[in-house]
């Protein structure tokens, strides 16, 4: 029988909200007992996440951001959607370096980091309908 | 989220105590803007052993603050960072590409940047 576990939240989108998900994921998935570099990498995957839910997704306008994580066995499973404007071009979106918004000093880098960080990353967006991240991570330390 | 500065030499050192998000980084980038501009300086150094998360909009903070020094003919270097936000650093390629250079003291980084 393999172990269970599962936690669901939402939030404003509001930027000081990027560090409420980050620290209540990193909280969830300690009972796994991960090292500081995995739960360092979580954190910053999930920090990503939010912070495109909260720039693109709704443009800083007021929304909401869901979260979910579920634990089975070693595997953690991260899903961050919002309802917001949706990415027009996922794969363009996804390359190093790109931002639609270069005029904020955003680096691009957002969705290289979460693939760097996480096993897994998948991304489905409609236009006007909004984003689901869905991102996996096998932990070792168990 | 505290950010302090000194000088020494052409050096303006950016000691930042906390976490760099999207959040805290835009309140970041006005404070080290505003510092440049008032200081005579070339080069920023920033001092990392006191931030112990950064996601992504750090880079977008380091390579704001590249254009700026860069006008002055400065530099940019940073130091003490942790094994968790080097990779950050070195997946941009911020290293790589020369945008800022890693030393492990500020005494090394003030004679070597």
């Amino acid at each position: 029988m393999e172990y269970q576990n599962s936690m669901k939240i939402s939030f404003m989108s509001k930027s000081q909200n990027e560090a409420f998900a980050r620290v209540a994921v990193a909280a969830f998935v300690s009972q796994l007992d991960p090292t500081v570099e995995e739960i360092s990498e979580i954190k910053t995957a999930v920090s990503e996440a939010v912070t495109n839910a909260v720039i693109h997704g709704y443009e800083d306008m007021e929304g909401e951001i869901f979260l979910s994580c579920t634990i089975k066995d070693n595997l953690v499973e991260i899903t961050i959607s919002d309802k917001g404007k949706g990415i027009e071009d996922v794969s363009r979106a996804r390359e190093p370096l790109y931002t639609s918004k270069p005029e904020l000093e955003r680096s691009g880098m957002g969705f290289t980091v979460m693939e760097a960080f996480m096993d897994e990353v998948e991304v489905e967006s409609v236009k006007g309908t909004g984003t689901t991240v869905i991102m996996r991570k096998r932990l070792t330390s168990i | 989220m505290n950010v302090s500065y000194f000088v020494k030499r052409e050096n303006l050192i950016v000691r930042i105590i906390g976490e760099i998000d999207h959040h805290s980084s835009e309140m970041i980038r006005e404070k080290i803007e505003r510092e440049y501009v008032r200081q005579n300086v070339k080069n920023i150094i920033f001092d990392f052993s006191d931030i112990n998360f950064m996601d992504s909009s750090g880079i977008g903070v380091i390579m704001g603050r590249y254009k700026s020094v860069r006008e002055r003919g400065g530099k940019l270097g940073v130091y003490s960072v942790n094994p968790q936000i080097d990779r950050v650093f070195q997946l941009s390629g911020l290293y790589k590409n020369k945008i800022i250079n890693p030393y492990s003291s500020l005494e090394e980084a003030i004679s070597n940047i």
